[in-house]
């Protein structure tokens, strides 16, 4: 038994036919082949799944895809524009905010959410923003230098892509 | 050779573009026509007889292709190896079945597997197997597996012993009845899981009519899985090509070969079909292996004026359920060897009791066997510091082999390459303001706050090789490394690594090797890493080894295509190659650099092969094998400064300050950033990860809601610094820095807080350091006398 949804996923609308139970992750990268998002727990902790659903930052491990149905849904596919990363993927880059990558896509995408809410945050309160997003890499330092980073870039003016 | 410029640059990493954009190749990220999927039933019981297995209702749902139990795979699928097999030992290896037979013996056995057109029917349909366990006895705590009356776990080894191995150096019972002051102490170096962010994946791809099997794998070694494929399966090895593009994070916990590996062979040869097994994270933290969990007793003996003069340690070692593919290696050799530190101590003896208890099995962790004897030697330092009423830091120089004393061959019988423990000391020290510190801390105290700063002077033993040691050691393997350097005709490079790094950067750091030695921009250098057909050989990345070993390899093997761009260049330019000069890629006759041949005329021409000299074969490529004479030795000081709350037990870090020498660094930003990581594993330790099981073997800590990966307000900035004394016999003068962090810091924390506590008279508290331990702690100090080990 499948049900159909009209999803918009990185700006490009997509009508699929899923099972209720279908995760929002699952769908993003069994049915759409976007496996920039990745899977890293089953139980909401780790934020490596993290995207936006109509802005907001959401862990889609704990989304269903049925519950997507008529909303905007942005993965890490959708930071960079016009042959230009976002400023969040340029300083992940410049500042060496990532060494496996695995939690990176999710990562960026809560900054992004981060910086939206508090586009001049200080060191503390992206390290508490980002508490739900785990990396077991780098402790963490380098990616306050990135958001960090991004923030500043962001406030300057440059833009990037969906998001 | 020059090692200049873009050698100790902080090169932008080449990996990240790919990485940042959300198009990496991570294994799950494969999918292949026809692929099925394979999940696993695991056992629920830590210990269990399996009286009967009904799979019939799960084979009759639709969309399953296939369900299995051991009776399927016998005589398919042989016991899973162990691949270091301890010498000067009496190991005995359990047979450990991919799918349990007659007995599970952890909880997280695998006891059938499904395949089915996709991950939510095999999980359906792993629910419809019917399993009659009747539960036994379950022992996990692995000093009381060994004691007699405890449940067994195998018929044929009594008493759950696996092992006893024991090393002795110099005259250690003498030295210790003969010393002026002793120390005793027990430390509990508890459980803890890995935590890679990618959790393992395995996709085989069976090619019947070929007989061959493509095999994409979460591992850090590729070539070890095709070996170890061959050896079990009796594919021949071949037939297997072994694929790790892009891998999340491993910390030892992708070296294994895993069942579930096994696995997935068998099921895309029973069925001709792609299987893909992608492990969750609850699976994760059962049928991977663990970390740590050793009961270590140290005795030290000293003079009374504190230089150390005897060690005895006595490791219990828990290694779970069955023998990991390296799990022997990790609390003997890898641990044993390096307890003395940075101290001349030379009278030494460690005993180690391998216990196999109904937990998930232990392996290489971060570190592996090296934190625990930082942690343990370090400890004692600071306990017979406290015992002499001597400061910690002068107790450590008091003891430390001089920098004019290396070569030096320790306790351990290791040769110590180079080192200057001092130089380390002396700038953690000035960094943190030692002075300044200690009269700060009285005041402090004198207001009833409580401060401390915890001293970790570490010495580690990483670059593993060379393959003589390993052979000496068991380890049923090589730890040589290839190198392949192709110039290819439009100048553009391919390099070819048997190491498999997976975060640590080296599609960067070798580019920047291999560039600098050849004059090529590192826009124009490809490093090829993770797949057995492309690649040579190669042993893999772990023990710090990837470019101390493999970084080696490429150096030379660059070396020799300069050697052949020279003798073609000389051609070409019509001049005795005695007169050819070169750098940043120019060729030319000496004293005259206007006449030039740039390494990309010279690859062309060795590509076309138009007009060579005589004999000279076409192409710009080499190969090297290099096998290291020795280990190489990172050390350092790291000192991390604490308040701790009297009322709460919580621990607040206020400073970490890492100081770190790993030889000669190629890429400084890199190099930060695997101290960053390091030390974070290591104030996890300290702090918050414990993986613990109830009285019945469940673990309770089963998932990250659970168990406590640290987030990003747990961990504090951490400050780094370096001092750079070469590795003596290699070229780069590199050590490696993989695990620096997690060898050097748990102790750094602990010294710290016990410093904190000393006026109230706690001497040690065991890991994690959690509030609630603390508060405990104090509290028991209150109530008159020592603590030792709290529970």
């Amino acid at each position: 038994m499948t049900q159909s949804i009209r999803v918009t996923v990185n700006g490009e609308e997509r009508v699929s036919e899923v099972e209720p139970r279908t995760l929002l992750v699952t769908y993003l990268r069994e049915q759409l082949d976007l496996t920039g998002t990745h899977i890293g727990c089953d139980t909401g902790q780790c934020g490596a799944c993290t995207v936006t659903l109509n802005g907001q930052p959401v862990k889609s491990c704990m989304v269903l895809a049925v519950q997507a149905d008529g909303a905007s849904v942005n993965t890490v596919e959708s930071l960079a524009a016009n042959g230009k990363y976002h400023p969040i993927q340029q300083a992940f880059w410049d500042k060496h905010g990532l060494q496996c990558g695995f939690c990176t896509p999710g990562m960026m995408m809560a900054a992004v959410g981060l910086l939206k809410r508090n586009p001049n945050p200080s060191d503390a309160e992206i390290r508490e923003q980002l508490e739900g997003n785990l990396c077991r890499c780098t402790g963490y330092q380098n990616i306050v230098a990135a958001v960090q980073s991004a923030a500043e870039a962001m406030r300057a003016g440059s833009s990037g892509g969906e998001e | 050779m020059s090692v200049t410029r873009m050698f100790g640059a902080s090169v932008k990493r080449r990996e990240d573009p790919r990485l940042v954009t959300g198009q990496g190749q991570f294994t799950d990220d494969f999918k292949l026509p026809r692929m099925l999927q394979m999940t696993v039933l695991r056992s629920p019981h830590a210990h269990a007889k399996i009286n009967s297995i009904d799979t019939s209702k799960a084979k009759a749902l639709k969309g399953v292709r296939g369900v299995f139990t051991a009776k399927d795979i016998e005589g398919m699928v042989p016991p899973m190896p162990c691949a270091w097999l301890i010498p000067d030992s009496d190991l005995k290896v359990p047979v450990y079945t991919p799918l349990a037979t007659d007995k599970v013996r952890f909880m997280g056995d695998a006891v059938a597997i499904v395949v089915a057109d996709d991950s939510y029917i095999a999980d359906d349909a792993l629910d419809l197997i019917e399993v009659d366990y009747t539960p036994l006895p379950a022992i996990t705590n692995q000093e009381e597996a060994l004691k007699p009356g405890a449940p067994q776990l195998y018929d044929d080894i009594p008493g759950n012993q696996a092992f006893h191995w024991k090393f002795r150096n110099g005259d250690p019972d003498g030295a210790m009845a003969s010393a002026e002051v002793r120390v005793k102490q027990r430390f509990v170096q508890q459980r803890l899981v890995p935590n890679a962010m990618e959790p393992r994946v395995a996709l085989a791809d069976w090619n019947d009519g070929a007989g061959e099997l493509t095999f994409y794998n979460t591992t850090q070694n590729p070539h070890i899985v095709r070996f170890l494929i061959s050896a079990t399966q009796g594919i021949p090895e071949n037939k297997i090509r072994v694929m790790a593009r892009d891998v999340g994070g491993g910390f030892g916990s992708k070296i294994p070969f895993y069942a579930g590996d096994a696995l997935t062979v068998f099921a895309s040869r029973k069925l001709k079909r792609p299987v893909r097994w992608t492990e969750d994270r609850r699976e994760n933290y059962v049928a991977t292996i663990h970390g740590r969990d050793q009961i270590i007793d140290v005795e030290l003996g000293a003079t009374r004026d504190g230089k150390m003069t005897s060690l005895k340690v006595t490791n219990i070692a828990n290694m779970g359920a069955h023998l990991s593919t390296a799990g022997p290696g990790v609390p003997t050799w890898l641990f044993a060897l390096i307890v003395p530190g940075c101290y001349t101590i030379q009278n030494y003896a460690c005993d180690v009791y391998g216990a196999l208890t109904n937990t998930t099995a232990t392996d290489a962790y971060r570190g592996a066997g090296r934190p625990e004897a930082a942690f343990l030697i370090e400890r004692m330092a600071d306990l017979l510091a406290l015992d002499l009423h001597m400061d910690p830091m002068e107790l450590r120089r008091r003891n430390f082999i001089q920098a004019d004393q290396f070569p030096y061959t320790s306790a351990g019988t290791l040769q110590y390459d180079s080192g200057d423990y001092d130089k380390t000391l002396d700038l953690a020290l000035r960094m943190v303001d030692y002075p300044g510190f200690r009269q700060q801390q009285a005041d402090a105290r004198a207001h009833g706050k409580h401060l401390g700063l915890g001293l970790s002077t570490y010495v580690e033993v990483c670059g593993l090789a060379p393959s003589k040691a390993a052979g000496a050691m068991g380890f049923q393997g090589g730890l040589w490394e290839p190198a392949t350097v192709r110039v290819l005709a439009t100048g553009k490079v391919i390099v070819l690594t048997g190491t498999s790094p997976h975060g640590q950067g080296e599609e960067t750091t070798f580019a920047q090797l291999v560039g600098e030695e050849l004059g090529v921009p590192v826009e124009d250098i490809d490093v090829v890493h993770g797949d057995t057909n492309a690649i040579p050989m190669g042993w893999g990345t772990y023990g710090s080894r990837t470019t101390a070993v493999g970084g080696t390899a490429i150096i030379k093997a660059t070396a020799k295509v300069v050697e052949k761009a020279k003798r073609l260049a000389a051609h070409l330019l019509e001049a005795n190659v005695e007169d050819i000069t070169h750098d940043h890629g120019r060729y030319y006759v000496a004293g005259s650099p206007t006449k030039v041949k740039t390494i990309q005329d010279i690859a062309l021409m060795a590509n076309l092969a138009w007009d060579l000299p005589e004999g000279m074969a076409p192409g710009l490529e080499e190969n090297h094998f290099h096998d290291p004479t020795n280990f190489t030795f990172p050390f350092g000081a790291h000192i991390c400064v604490v308040e701790v709350d009297e009322e709460t037990g919580e621990i607040k870090i206020l400073r970490y300050i890492a100081v770190d020498d790993v030889g000669r660094v190629i890429n400084p930003m890199i190099v930060d950033g695997q101290v960053h990581g390091g030390v974070a594993q290591g104030i996890g330790q300290a702090l918050y990860e414990h993986a613990i099981y109830d009285e019945n073997g469940a673990l309770i800590t089963g998932s990250m809601l659970d168990y406590a990966v640290p987030n990003a307000t747990q961990i504090p900035h951490i400050e780094t610094a370096r001092t750079e004394t070469p590795c003596p016999h290699n070229v780069t003068g590199v050590k490696g820095v993989g695990e620096t962090g997690t060898i050097a810091s748990s102790q750094a924390v602990v010294n710290a807080v016990c410093d904190a506590l000393a006026p109230l008279g706690i001497r040690h508290i065991d890991m994690p350091l959690t509030p609630e331990r603390v508060w405990k702690a104090i509290q028991a100090a209150r109530q008159g006398g020592t603590t030792g080990n709290p529970a």
